[in-house]
């Protein structure tokens, strides 16, 4: 009897389990489906010839390359700022600070991270971008500057966290061999550390790309909604992201080919992003297996 | 020495980028406190939105953002709790644990906003339950899932394998294990990670807008099937007016926001602080 | 005589190693029974046989018998969770749940159902005074039990085990983690109890070994080498091995 019930409460726990890989499935599924309606009516090449993206306009064209220099354009601007700064931060904890500044600040920078990203928008909107105009007066007021550097400086906490554990798991001999030979900590930081790092550092990049790309509302605030194949940060742009909220807060019906304008692109943003953590688990599982 | 000189460089440009880091945050937050802080007062919280900004109030966004967390809450947590004992706990090695593992790593990474595509096509179209509440929290479970899950793992492994032995050596069956010495031992971890997936689902914006939040709401949801707006829609929606006063209102709805966004990551770390304290083995 | 515990040509493999190789063992009823050898030499591999906590470990594949009052404990409708009960197991590094005294000491009893506050108290403090602990925490069943000494620890999780009233209690270098003072008190302690109980204990220290069993076995490579009294085996060992091992000529 007992028995029973045991594998009656592992099935249900199991069950639990299922439900996350009927997640994944259905993304597959309403991504792929709708877009293989989608291109039924839009031919894939124009898909990713045009240079245009104006489904909404009585003049429609198709072409997803704006939303994708859009998206580009402001992950780049944010990697900019967020390696540089986020991988110094990483090697100061790491090696130059002492324990207790390290307890400290970890925290701090966490808090970074839990910023719900509408109000880091607003952050861009209001203080980043008449900010940045004073320093480049031809800045319009909807850009791809200021949403990128903000979610920059967003991302900062990702690369730093985890670059700082890739430097952390570096075995000790190496640190005291290059010690011993009588390196500074700038030298063995640079010269040994981050080397022998260098995978979990790269994973954390590509993490935070992987963020970039996806991310929402920081965008769709600051950098306007006008799709435009470009890499000017100073006029305003579209991203996939921005795009899908744009469509879905207007009042497109559903079932139209506009409509499906939105699991088009999503499916581009979700292979993109795909792709990148497929690549970031194969490098952080060949790293971490190096040090084991 | 030119490595000396190098080295120290170095070391201030790092410790500037840290500050900067904190600096940013700092200068974030005092502008907002002054752009908002004015605004909020006991009006402000219980007002209906008005298309006048003077007379414009969180409350229903503050409801709605109360519905959203509250249904999610229900739906997540048996869930993700459950998943998470069963891989740590049954799965070990099976292929099906395998796939999940990599299936709930992959999950974790997947933009928001495709929740919110998910979501659309399965709660409100095929479910057809239209822009209801319960559709936005059914979307908002799926995309904490993957961190109650991971947190209960965590939770559950910080176990030392002698208490499973000493329970298993006294004749206990695996659910009685479970139960009554791992769960209790592994709860403090467990709450703490499901505070912090709350609050990560409370500042999210994108996947609700997706599946149908409103942006003008003068109704409180009286039941799951009725439309709702959550505080960052508010916020979103009053940043998007042009009047200035509307970005007052914004500011201070942020403050809101972020005070409660705060308070619930605190209360998550002090109450891991006190668990680690509790359980020391 | 009818023996507490038999084993017949036992063979244990872990996937290809070869683990415990052919042993045959008698076990009288409250005796306490000293397995000695080397480390690795399979004397906790086959210990754990007899309550059978080798079941969860990957590639676990086991030949021959095992009674327990001439019953197989391996057939296929015996049920392992009243197998423990007869059979209990205090480990090496005393692992005392982190719960109140009381309720560690009354676990056994309250996962079978026994939820009466009467009963379960007196087989608190009968289980604890067995264990010679009643005195020292009396006076707050309530306390951690994580709060306890090391020596006091492991005295605990001798009364959960003595809770559920085994006939068996099988000792994994119960010891070896306390002080000399806390194990004096231990050993005297299972000279107590074996009037009650069959004990069997692994340990690595021989003088202990000496000290407190009635019949020893040697154990070296997953053989069985010799097991007879425990006077015999210090004094007089038949083989060479044993010899070696006791003189410590290896170990």
């Amino acid at each position: 009897m007992k028995k029973r019930n045991e594998k009656i409460i592992e099935f249900f726990l199991a069950l639990s389990g299922a439900i996350t890989v009927l997640t994944t499935i259905g993304i597959l599924w309403v991504l792929l489906y709708e877009s293989v309606l989608f291109f039924k009516e839009v031919s894939v090449v124009e898909f990713f010839t045009d240079t245009q993206w104006t489904p909404l306009f009585s003049d429609k064209h198709f072409g997803i390359l704006p939303l994708i220099s859009g998206t580009i354009l402001t992950s780049f601007i944010a990697i900019l700022v967020a390696l540089p700064i986020g991988l110094s931060i990483a090697v100061y904890l790491n090696e130059y600070a002492h324990p207790k500044i390290r307890q400290t600040i970890k925290p701090v920078l966490e808090i970074l991270a839990a910023i719900p990203t509408v109000v880091y928008g607003f952050f861009a909107l209001t203080v980043v971008t008449p900010f940045l105009q004073t320093l480049i007066p031809s800045l319009a007021g909807f850009n791809a500057l200021s949403p990128g550097i903000v979610m920059g400086i967003m991302i900062i906490p990702l690369i730093s966290s985890l670059s700082e554990d890739a430097l952390y798991a570096v075995p000790k001999s190496l640190r005291e061999a290059s010690y011993g030979l009588g390196a500074t900590q700038f030298q063995t930081s640079f010269k040994v550390l981050v080397p022998a790092a260098s995978s979990g550092i790269i994973v954390s990049v590509i993490l935070a790309i992987s963020r970039a790309f996806g991310e929402t509302m920081i965008v769709a605030v600051a950098a306007g909604l006008e799709p435009r194949l470009t890499l000017d940060p100073t006029v305003p742009i579209a991203t996939i992201t921005t795009y899908i909220v744009q469509v879905s807060m207007g009042d497109v019906p559903q079932g139209s080919l506009e409509f499906k304008t939105i699991f088009s692109a999503g499916m581009m943003l979700f292979v993109f992003t795909f792709i990148l953590n497929t690549i970031s688990a194969r490098v952080k599982k060949k790293f971490y297996h190096k040090y084991e | 020495m030119n490595n000396r000189l190098k080295n120290n460089i170095f070391k201030y440009w790092a410790i500037s980028c840290t500050l900067f880091g904190i600096a940013m945050l700092l200068i974030f937050l005092i502008n907002i406190v002054i752009d908002g802080v004015g605004r909020i007062d006991w009006n402000f919280i219980t007002d209906l939105p008005s298309r006048k900004p003077e007379l414009a109030g969180i409350y229903t966004a503050i409801m709605g953002t109360v519905w959203i967390l509250g249904l999610t809450a229900i739906i997540a947590i048996p869930i993700g709790v459950a998943a998470g004992i069963y891989l740590e706990e049954y799965g070990k090695k099976s292929r099906f644990a395998n796939i999940l593992e990599i299936n709930i790593t992959n999950l974790a990474g997947i933009p928001s906003i495709i929740y919110g595509i998910l979501g659309l096509e399965v709660f409100v179209r095929m479910f057809g339950l239209g822009n209801s509440v319960i559709a936005g929290a059914l979307t908002l479970s799926l995309l904490i899932l993957p961190i109650i899950i991971v947190a209960t793992r965590e939770a559950i492994k910080a176990v030392p394998k002698t208490i499973r032995e000493a329970s298993f050596a006294l004749g206990a069956t695996k659910w009685q294990t479970i139960s009554q010495q791992i769960l209790p031992a592994a709860g403090g971890g467990v709450v703490t990670g499901v505070i912090l997936a709350l609050s990560r689902a409370i500042g999210e914006t994108a996947p609700l807008i997706v599946v149908g939040a409103l942006t003008y709401v003068p109704f409180v949801p009286q039941s799951p099937m009725d439309q709702y707006s959550v505080l960052p829609m508010q916020i979103f929606n009053w940043i998007s007016r042009p009047e200035k006063e509307f970005a007052t209102n914004a500011a201070a709805a942020i403050i809101v926001l972020l005070l409660i966004t705060f308070i619930m990551n605190g209360f998550a770390i002090y109450l891991r602080n006190r668990w680690q304290k509790k359980v020391k083995w | 005589m009818s023996y507490k515990l038999t084993a017949d040509h036992v063979n244990v493999w872990y996937g290809n190693f070869h683990a415990l190789k052919d042993i045959s063992i008698r076990v009288r009823p409250n005796t306490v029974t000293a397995f000695i050898g080397p480390s690795g030499c399979g004397k906790s591999t086959f210990l754990r046989l007899i309550n059978r906590m080798n079941d969860y470990i990957d590639g676990f594949r086991m030949e021959g018998h095992i009674l327990i009052d001439e019953k197989n404990i391996y057939a296929k409708r015996v049920r392992v969770e009243e197998l423990r009960k007869e059979v209990g197991m205090v480990f090496q590094k005393p692992n005392p749940f982190p719960k109140t005294i009381f309720d560690n000491v009354v676990y056994g009893l309250t996962i079978r159902g026994v939820k009466d506050k009467h009963t379960l108290e007196e087989a608190c403090e009968s289980s604890l005074r067995q264990a010679a602990l009643w005195d020292e925490v009396k006076d707050n069943l309530k306390k951690s039990a994580l709060a306890l000494s090391g020596g006091q620890q492991q005295r605990l999780c001798i009364a959960r085990t003595l809770a559920v009233k085994p006939t068996v209690i099988l000792m994994d270098e119960p010891a070896s983690a306390l002080d000399p003072i806390s194990t004096a008190k231990i050993e005297d302690l299972i000279a107590e109890l074996k009037q009650h109980y069959t004990i069997i204990i692994v340990t690595h220290n021989m003088q202990q070994a000496a000290r407190i069993s009635d019949r020893t076995a040697f154990f070296y490579l997953g053989e069985l080498v010799e097991f007879d009294t425990t006077v015999n085996i210090f004094t007089a060992p038949k083989e060479e091995k044993t010899q070696s091992y006791i003189t410590g000529r290896f170990g």
